[in-house]
């Protein structure tokens, strides 16, 4: 039995499973993205992010329903924080979601803390996704840590949701926000300061560089379906853009560099770390580290200069 | 035990109160029972004069056996009625829809077309009884077909007393039986606020519920907080209506909890009457004395009691209800021994309605107007109580009123922090619960409960599916458009649903129209 | 691999509470969703309202160990047996179900000859309820 052949038959179980081996990083999450890899990079990667409450879960829900009815596979991805003194997490995004049965696959992942594990997982399990048959992949996260940004970065086109007058606008756009945006969205757009708030972020985005692709502010109501069109209109807009556009670039030239140096590191320190144990040399090293004999780039040195010398 | 003493809220209480910590202007702050700021009781002579109404909450079943329920606590001396409806009708279902499926006639009656309202009042005349529905998504269908009953038994609307609970926002806070979003769910609510101020005088249109606010887990501070927030959030939607205060403040009752923290329960009910004739005086410009009364109705804690030692449930509900009538109710429901494990059997329901008995007839309390007032220790909490919803109130505002709070999880997380802590309490014996984690009897002896039938949910789809073929289709689907065109103007919904349910249109069918126009309602996670 | 070790030493568990059926009280399922949490466990809340259907493919695509259904309505005699049928249909027999709310000894003990592992009744610790669930956890 071979969980990647029937990930690409369309098998939920075993995409469900292979998933959690991902998410785990387990050593069989390697064989079973080796299986499908040829079959990915083939979806449109569209990333919906913003503070807590400004209405993400309900705009991933709409979205999925226009997606659907344009004939779009879709397969959702929501991220969460875990919480940082127990690890635990509460996973909640599916009650926005209307019951879709098994025509929308949705899998809600714990960010499990900042040991890149979110980073790592987070590609793999949009490859299992395309391999799986998913042609639109909507990836939402909160937009409060630093390695939620990043994982944006696995998403061909970036959705920044706010809404006007809470106020944390602002810190929001400081937070680096306007940088990852492709597609900006005013949320609750019938609240009052909606148009204040669509007008600072336009002259936030016309003060920076000149870009082949101008990001568009959209007003929206979620809630009732308004705006959604536009914005699932301006998401192929930017995805077009990007393959006509050198200068804008897919998510597939920069991640292509971004697997391979991810995956290279992998291999190479597990490498190192093998064959400094076996030669007896690790648990002394790390000692050393712990008790500030030594600091931890030069002992990295010298295990690899050691390594050179044999 | 530690030292320190905490409410059920949280607040801390000493164990000596001195006239030093009672600050309290007599005039100002008391004032006369019967009199503004209605803090010792909207009457003046209180129990003297009436005592509360004993007011038993049932239905299970079809119409049928909840009728038969009704006439046998009217022979026990009930004075009011209070319907309970199963889940499907709350929901806004028929009973043979999917969604239906297994809860028919459950946790109340089961009503699907006027034809099961007729029967669940036959031979109770509308003109002489006051009953209370408990459902609020699909109030305003409920209304009507009760209106329709009294119709067809010739009792004019303007006889007709009872009330409706109506209250949608305390769903989307705390019990979450909701339909359509909030703000067609509000419109509704006023179109019923509106329709019977001109046509049903005695009905009180809103029955503004922090019984179950209390139940998802809130403290008594909360509770009150948040059921005044959602009473001035209707004021203020009928005044943007054009309804004048004074026109349907009045008719605005509501409907606490009785937990079992005695003294508190007791200074919440007077910190209420106070916060509400005050804010109708001086915010909403009320001139209307009536219409700075709070009236309430009071029910024991469903959530105190417990599965263990049912027996020992009748104790708790006995003091809770000592709070509720000590505190000023003007009814009052007990709850049965037996609630936390099935619907109650007969013979729970009895000792329940004789526990009020005992406490207006043997007790003495029903003596004496609000005989706590005065005491350094209620008059100090009663102030703290009143300190502490004024601080809700202006974090509410902050945050843009009710309906923002609702949407922001504003209230869904206070209450969730609120139950989650007071699990903790109870998990670590913080707080004793006898008979669950303290004074705990290993082999108990199980209670007889009341087994529903389950052939009950067959003979009502039957009875539903009958209904539809007996009535003039014709009628009915003309009268559904109209709800439709209604539903999509503003014009009042309460006419055109009138004909529906007259028509026999189901509530099922009647909901789905409207949700073509308003749509469904999903809310966010929030713990 | 260093951190592929860690990763798998703290693997957490993935429990799904749901609401099956209509009534409302979200209470418990609340606080015992918070516990799990708070015991390090990955928990996936559904929401209210949801159909055996809804909640069984919740299941499969989050790829659960324990599903955990709170019950208040009295309609548990047929909602948690379709849940388990449907379970099975899945091929999802390892998934555990575990059933809280009101239900009385003879229907539980009928619930559990079906397949639930456990039948938590009002005043039940939540304690408890963590040490079960995790003596639920799925082996690798």
């Amino acid at each position: 039995m071979s969980l990647g052949k029937d990930i690409l038959q369309g098998d939920r179980r075993a995409l469900a499973r292979a998933l959690t081996l991902v998410e785990n990083q387990m050593p069989e999450a390697d064989e079973i993205v080796r299986e499908v890899f040829g079959h990915t990079g083939r979806a449109i990667v569209v990333g919906i992010t913003g503070a807590p409450g400004v209405g993400k879960s309900t705009l991933v829900d709409r979205l999925t329903g226009h997606f659907l009815s344009l004939g779009r596979q879709v397969g959702v991805l929501a991220v969460d924080p875990s919480s940082p003194f127990s690890g635990g997490a509460l996973l909640g995004d599916r009650v926005r979601m209307e019951g879709r049965g098994s025509v929308v696959f949705m899998r809600s992942l714990a960010a499990r803390g900042h040991l890149g594990g979110l980073a790592r997982a987070t590609p793999r399990a949009i490859q299992l996704l395309e391999a799986a048959g998913k042609d639109l992949i909507l990836l939402e996260t909160v937009g409060a840590g630093q390695s939620e940004v990043d994982v944006m970065g696995y998403a061909d086109t970036t959705v920044v949701v706010v809404v006007p007058g809470l106020g944390d606008d602002v810190q929001a756009f400081k937070a680096g926000i306007l940088e990852i945006g492709d597609v900006f969205v005013v949320n609750k757009a019938d609240r009052p300061g909606a148009d204040q708030t669509m007008r600072e972020l336009r002259q936030m985005l016309s003060l920076g560089p000149r870009k082949a692709w101008q990001p568009p502010v959209l007003a929206a109501k979620a809630q009732s379906g308004e705006g959604i069109e536009e914005i699932a209109a301006a998401v192929l807009q930017h995805k077009d853009s990007a393959e006509r556009n050198p200068e804008v670039g897919t998510r597939h030239v920069r991640e292509a560099e971004r697997f391979l140096r991810q995956a290279l590191a992998d291999q190479l320190v597990a490498h190192a770390v093998a064959r400094a144990k076996a030669a007896g040399r690790w648990e002394s090293l790390v000692e050393d580290v712990a008790r500030r004999r030594k600091d931890p780039v030069w002992a990295a040195k010298e295990l690899e200069g050691g390594e050179e010398r044999e | 035990m530690a030292e320190r003493r905490e409410t059920l809220s949280g607040l801390e209480v000493k164990p000596v109160y001195r006239p030093q910590d009672a600050q309290v202007d007599h005039d100002r702050d008391l004032g006369e029972p019967g009199a503004y700021p209605y803090t010792r009781g909207i009457h003046p002579r209180m129990y003297r004069d009436r005592l509360w109404t004993m007011r038993q909450f049932a239905g299970f079943g079809t119409a049928r056996e909840t009728n038969e329920r009704f006439h046998y606590l009217l022979r026990q001396g009930q004075t009011g009625l209070s319907t309970a409806f199963d889940m499907p009708t709350l929901m806004g279902y028929d009973s043979d829809d999917a969604h239906s499926l297994g809860e028919v006639g459950r946790e109340g009656v089961a009503v699907d077309s006027l034809r099961d309202m007729e029967r669940l009042f036959e031979g109770i005349p509308l003109g002489e009884v006051s009953t209370s529905m408990t459902i609020n998504g699909p109030a305003i269908i409920l209304f009507a077909m009760y209106l329709a009953v009294a119709e067809r038994q010739g009792v004019s609307w303007s006889q007709v007393r009872g009330t409706l609970q109506a209250d949608i926002l305390k769903e989307y806070i705390a019990q979450k039986e909701w339909i359509f979003p909030p703000e067609p769910s509000m419109r509704l609510i006023v179109d019923m606020m509106e329709f019977a101020t001109r046509e049903v005088p005695q009905w009180n249109t809103i029955s503004i519920s922090g019984y179950h606010i209390r139940e998802a887990g809130s403290t008594a501070v909360q509770e009150l907080a948040f059921t005044l927030a959602d009473g001035f959030a209707y004021v203020e939607a009928g005044m943007a209506r054009g309804l004048e205060v004074d026109a349907f403040a009045p008719r605005l009752s509501f409907f606490f909890n009785a937990h079992i923290d005695f003294f508190e329960e007791i200074a919440k009910y007077r910190a209420a009457r106070r916060i509400w004739s005050r804010r109708m005086r001086e915010k909403y410009g009320a001139k209307n004395p009536r219409s700075w009364m709070m009236r309430f109705h009071t029910q024991t804690a469903g959530c105190s009691l417990t599965a263990q030692q049912p027996e020992v449930n009748i104790i708790r509900t006995a003091y809770e209800a000592m709070a509720g009538v000590l505190g000023g109710t003007q009814s009052l429901h007990t709850n049965s021994m037996d609630e936390v494990l099935s619907l109650p059997t007969e013979k729970a329901v009895t000792i329940a309605l004789r526990t009020q008995q005992v406490l207006a007839h043997e007790t003495g309390v029903a003596d004496t107007v609000d005989p706590l007032a005065g005491s350094y220790f209620i008059e100090e909490l009663t102030n703290r109580m009143e300190a502490a919803a004024e601080e809700y109130f202006r974090r509410i505002d902050e945050l843009g009123g009710v309906l923002a709070g609702i949407e922001n999880g504003f209230f869904q997380r206070e209450i969730a922090d609120a139950a989650y802590r007071y699990q903790l309490e109870v998990d670590r014996k913080e707080r004793l619960i006898v008979g669950v984690n303290s004074f705990v009897e290993p082999d108990e002896e199980p209670i007889p409960t009341l087994r529903i039938n389950p052939a009950l949910e067959e003979t009502q789809v039957k009875a539903v599916q009958a209904v539809r073929a007996e009535r003039d289709q014709a009628a009915v689907d003309r009268a559904l458009e109209a709800v439709r065109q209604a539903a999509a103007s503003d014009t009042n919904l309460m006419p055109p649903i009138l004909d529906a349910v007259r028509a026999y249109a189901t509530e099922g069918e009647i909901v789905r129209t409207m949700r073509t126009v308003f749509g469904s309602y999903r809310e966010a996670a929030v713990f | 691999m260093t951190e592929t070790s860690d990763a798998e030493a703290t693997r957490p568990i993935r429990v799904l509470v749901g609401k099956p059926g209509l009534d409302g009280h979200d209470r418990g399922a609340k606080v015992v969703a918070r516990a799990l949490r708070d015991a390090g466990m990955e928990v996936i809340y559904t929401g209210l309202h949801q159909t055996p259907e809804e909640i069984v493919e919740a299941a499969l695509q989050e790829d659960v160990d324990v599903v955990g259904l709170s019950i208040l309505s009295g309609a548990h005699n047929t909602l948690v047996p379709r849940v388990l049928e449907l379970l099975r249909q899945q091929g999802m027999e390892d998934v555990r179900v575990m059933v809280g709310g009101i239900v009385p000894e003879e229907d539980a003990a009928e619930l559990r000859r079906l397949g639930v592992v456990a039948v938590f009744g009002p005043g039940t610790e939540t304690e408890e309820i963590v040490r079960f669930t995790r003596s639920c956890a799925r082996g690798a």
